[in-house]
């Protein structure tokens, strides 16, 4: 193998796991160690330059950073970074005079329509920068489906009052205007505009019965949204839920609050495939709500239009020569299951009814406008799309990483550069060592498994739709957890002409990351090291040949950054260096003739 | 040094022993030892060597002296004995130990100071009386504790740290050994754990007087250009005379060798040791060949390693002084007062 070249940023930034599975790339060991300091501002401001939603995302985030999170390879569970996240949120002081200020304006115009997570993204981004933005949303508020599609008691207003605050309170305006007519929009004359309207509508269950029953049959997002809204408030005492993602478990538990008393999930699929986050299925399921799979709703009954039940197929997946799974009927009889209403959620979809077909925008062979995965641009020049309304529905996180990268780009247009060149990452590499054995990090590895947050008594949660189910940490706990991060951001860095090859490094590893060995091709190396080395999506640092033509081969797969290494060697050859990415984001940064 | 123990976590998948032990199972507390000490990658092969022979921690004594090698026990098998005596006193209180109990694994670790030096006596009269123990030297010719002075093994003419020559005649650890009819002899080299870890693996599976002179460079004060005893120093000079594999009666392994480069030395227990010869003129069963492989390659200026001597069917202290089969602690009144007649007959043949 060749030595592996720790120039490029990708390197370091893979072995921060967390940090490279984020969409925003938020630097997470940095906050969560910020977080065991108690300096919960700082840690709220990293994490609000990234994600722009710290609090709203430290309680609905679906958390890609934790099945990444090397924790769970050591041991069975991982950092939980996503509630301690909304611990910087919670018990931060107040940040305010840490923002951005409004500068003078540098006389360009940018539309953005929505007003959910990508286009505030593309606000808080642009704002600041002297950008006039204006926000365009058929509500009066900001926040998009962050307000009106997640349950209350999963996200009090508040948390998006505040924080859709803070991105407003940059001198962006948030104009209420119901968006009828791309035309009319390209006609208000701004210098570029950034779609940001989300998947807006649910997926249809066009099944016999749906017309006739429509009266208790509702849409799941559509319904979300009235009950946010306070249209409605009551459901009736049996509820069938249909369909395994995320939006269903927040019906089912909405239903639970509003008089639901028999309240099932109902999926095609079997519970693992199920695309709900696995902590969705498990509140749900401790708030009573069974979770019945396998079975594919055939036909709604009804008397005379009112509602009585829905008949389901019973349904087991089979795998076709391809490797395709197919569902097919087990022969079964069919099930009956009786009900008072039914809440359809099986996906949602784009829509751009208002999109004009001859405005010269191309579109896709499903309808939807071609947007470029880098530059989020569509065909029409100086038109950026992002989050839902780019390339389907996905979650928040990643709406707001495709808004950094919009405002990116749409700084870059206005600017007259080209928009395809993107900006590299500014990161830096610094040795943490103050002492022989003292570094600036907490390197003592905690044996603690993951600690529980704390839940509101369920007989109270159950009863009121806005009281938050969850406590969050407290500060001790919060602590505890904190001290479960490896530190995966303090990098072990090896300089091969300093090593004498004393093989302390090798002896004192805890995982057996390190061998010297003579070199070979990747997959043959892989066998002769120290510890079994099969995870092939972790690379292996592999330094020049050494004196005794060996070289230095560190499997990164289960390193706990403890730092024994660079204690026990003796010449210095390993040290431990903090890695800071941080995303370039519009600005000077990101142009190349700032 | 460090001083955060050692995180309990291990590799999910690293192998397991016959015992189902890891070798993390026989480490011991973190080393105080300086970072890069040689010592610390010795106690690393005693720990991969007690590993692989499947050696239960309980039943191994782990005697030393005084000195930065005597601290090492306390740094693997966490879970065998430990007696830590006076320094240079550890050949007797072995001896002792072993008489007493001849069914455990004994296993001296001393220094260059401790066995060459203070108690080059108490060596002297282990060895000649065949214990049987794997005693190994952890030898890096200078006193560390005391900030580098030259010990009795250091080489004349090499150099101290402040650039000092010594004056005196080394003693030679090994040919000393072999004099004294010790019937495992080997040397090696901290930074070869390919060698070294079958060189132990073969002294614990061997009856008797097992002896191991490790050169183990002192990072601290011997590690310097003019020391013979550095990291370059041996690496430039060593003289291998063979590797080796050693093989149990439990586990028994095949592996290729070419023919007349591989050699075969019987152990107890039905194991034996497979060496490949780096040497051909090498017999390491002969004693006299072994000596002079010592100072011929010492007249070189090379420092001879690997496995020099090999008794086959060797004896031990026990087989020589026709003791009892157990351990003293287990002999019962009936043995230990064997009667009035028994008395009388012993008094009878005294007449």
């Amino acid at each position: 193998m060749q030595p592996t070249n720790t120039v490029n940023p990708d390197y370091f930034h893979k072995v921060v796991d967390c940090q490279w599975a984020c969409p925003a790339h938020t630097p997470v060991p940095e906050y969560i160690r910020l977080i065991a300091a108690e300096r919960y501002g700082d840690a709220y401001m990293i994490n609000w330059r990234s994600n722009v939603f710290p609090g709203i995302l430290g309680r609905t985030c679906d958390r890609p950073c934790e099945p990444a999170c090397r924790r769970g390879r050591v041991e069975e569970q991982p950092v939980a970074i996503c509630r301690l996240k909304r611990v910087a949120a919670d018990y931060k002081e107040d940040i305010r005079h840490l923002l951005p200020r409004p500068t003078a304006r540098n006389g360009k115009r940018v539309a953005c329509l929505g007003a959910g997570p990508a286009s505030l993204t593309v606000a808080r981004d642009l704002a600041p920068l002297g950008y006039e933005v204006v926000v365009f949303d058929q509500d009066p508020f900001g926040g998009g489906m962050m307000r009106t599609q997640i349950p209350r008691f999963r996200l009090p207003e508040s948390v998006i009052d505040e924080e859709v605050g803070y991105v407003l309170e940059l001198g962006v305006e948030l104009r209420q205007k119901r968006i009828e007519s791309m035309r009319e929009m390209l006609a208000m004359g701004f210098d570029a505009m950034f779609v940001g309207t989300g998947a807006p509508r649910g997926r249809e269950l066009d099944i016999p019965g749906r017309r006739e029953a429509a009266a208790n049959i509702h849409i799941g997002i559509d319904w979300l949204s009235s009950v946010s809204f306070g249209h409605i408030a009551k459901i009736g005492k049996r509820v069938i839920v249909l369909g395994g993602g995320n939006t269903a478990m927040d019906c089912c538990r909405s239903s639970r609050r509003l008089g639901g008393e028999d309240v099932k999930v109902v999926v095609r699929s079997g519970f693992e495939e199920m695309k709900a986050s696995p902590w969705e299925k498990e509140d749900a399921q401790s708030e009573g709500i069974p979770i019945l799979n396998w079975l594919v709703p055939k036909e709604f009954t009804h008397d005379n239009g009112r509602l009585t039940g829905v008949i389901f197929e019973k349904v087991k997946a089979v795998r076709d020569a391809r490797g395709h799974r197919d569902l097919v009927p087990t022969g079964e009889p069919d099930q009956h299951i009786a009900c008072d209403d039914v809440l359809v959620a099986v996906g949602q979809e784009n829509a751009f009814p208002w999109i004009e077909t001859d405005l010269g925008m191309e579109f896709d062979r499903w309808g939807m406008p071609k947007v470029d995965e880098t530059t989020f641009q569509c065909s029409i020049p100086g038109v950026f799309f992002g989050g839902d309304s780019a390339f389907g529905p996905k979650n928040i996180i990643w709406a707001v990483a495709h808004g950094h990268e919009a405002a990116v780009s749409i700084d870059k247009y206005c600017h007259g550069e080209n928009i395809a060149e993107r900006p590299s990452p500014l990161t830096n590499l610094v040795s943490q060592k103050m002492g022989i054995h003292e570094w600036t990090y907490d390197n003592g590895v905690a044996n603690d498994l993951r600690y529980k947050v704390p839940h509101k008594d369920a007989a109270i949660a159950l009863k009121d739709i806005r009281v938050e189910v969850e406590l969050g940490y407290d500060d001790k706990l919060a602590f505890k957890e904190a001290q479960r991060c490896l530190n995966c951001d303090v990098q072990t860095v090896f300089e091969e002409k300093l090593c004498i090859e004393c093989d302390a490094c090798a002896d004192i590893c805890p995982e057996d990351c390190i061998t010297f060995a003579p070199n070979g091709e990747e997959p043959e190396l892989r066998g002769r090291l120290m510890a079994p080395s099969d995870n092939l999506t972790q690379d292996l640092y592999v330094s020049a040949e050494l004196p005794t033509k060996r070289i230095m081969v560190k499997d990164e797969d289960l390193c706990l950054h403890c730092g024994f290494c660079a204690e026990r060697c003796p010449t210095g050859a390993w040290d431990m260096r903090k890695f800071r990415l941080d995303t370039t984001q519009a600005g000077d940064g990101c142009r190349s003739k700032a | 040094m460090s001083y955060l123990a050692k995180p309990k976590f291990h590799h999910p998948a690293i192998p397991v022993n016959e015992l189902g032990f890891t070798h993390r199972d026989y480490e011991g507390a973190i080393s105080t030892l300086c970072a890069g000490c040689g010592h610390d990658s010795i106690s690393a092969a005693i720990i991969h060597a007690c590993f692989e022979l499947s050696i239960p921690p309980h039943r191994v004594a782990k005697l030393s002296g005084i000195g930065c090698s005597s601290k090492t026990p306390t740094y693997f098998l966490g879970q065998s004995h430990g007696f830590n005596t006076v320094h240079g006193r550890m050949p007797s209180v072995l001896t002792g130990a072993n008489l007493a109990n001849r069914e455990l694994t004994y296993l001296g670790v001393s220094g260059d100071g401790d066995s060459a030096s203070i108690g080059i006596g108490q060596f002297v009269h282990a060895i000649r009386r065949g214990v049987n123990m794997v005693y190994i030297v952890e030898n890096n010719g200078v006193y560390g504790l005391t900030k580098g002075q030259f010990s009795a093994t250091a080489d004349q003419g090499s150099k101290s740290k402040k650039g000092v020559a010594n004056a005196d005649s080394p003693i030679d650890m090994v040919a000393m050994a072999l004099q004294l009819g010790a019937t495992y002899v080997g040397r090696s080299f901290s930074g070869d754990k390919a060698q070294l870890v079958p060189l132990i693996k073969g002294a614990f599976e061997h009856r008797g007087a097992a002896f191991i002179d490790c050169i183990s460079p002192c990072v601290a004060f011997n590690n310097h250009a003019g020391s013979t005893k550095s990291f370059d120093y041996v690496r430039a000079h060593n003289a291998a005379l063979n590797t080796l594999d050693v093989i149990t009666g439990r586990a028994p392994i095949t592996a290729d060798y070419e023919p007349g480069e591989s050699r075969t030395v019987r152990l107890h227990d039905g194991g034996s040791i497979r060496l490949r010869k780096l040497d051909a003129s090498h017999d390491v069963t002969d004693r006299a060949t072994a000596l002079s492989a010592i100072h011929r390659h010492n007249a070189a200026g090379e420092i001879v390693t690997g496995l020099l001597y090999c008794e086959e069917d060797s004896h031990d202290l026990h087989d020589r002084l026709g003791t009892v089969d157990g351990p003293l602690n287990r002999l019962g009144a009936a043995e230990l007062c064997p009667g009035v007649e028994i008395l009388e007959r012993i008094n009878a043949s005294l007449r």
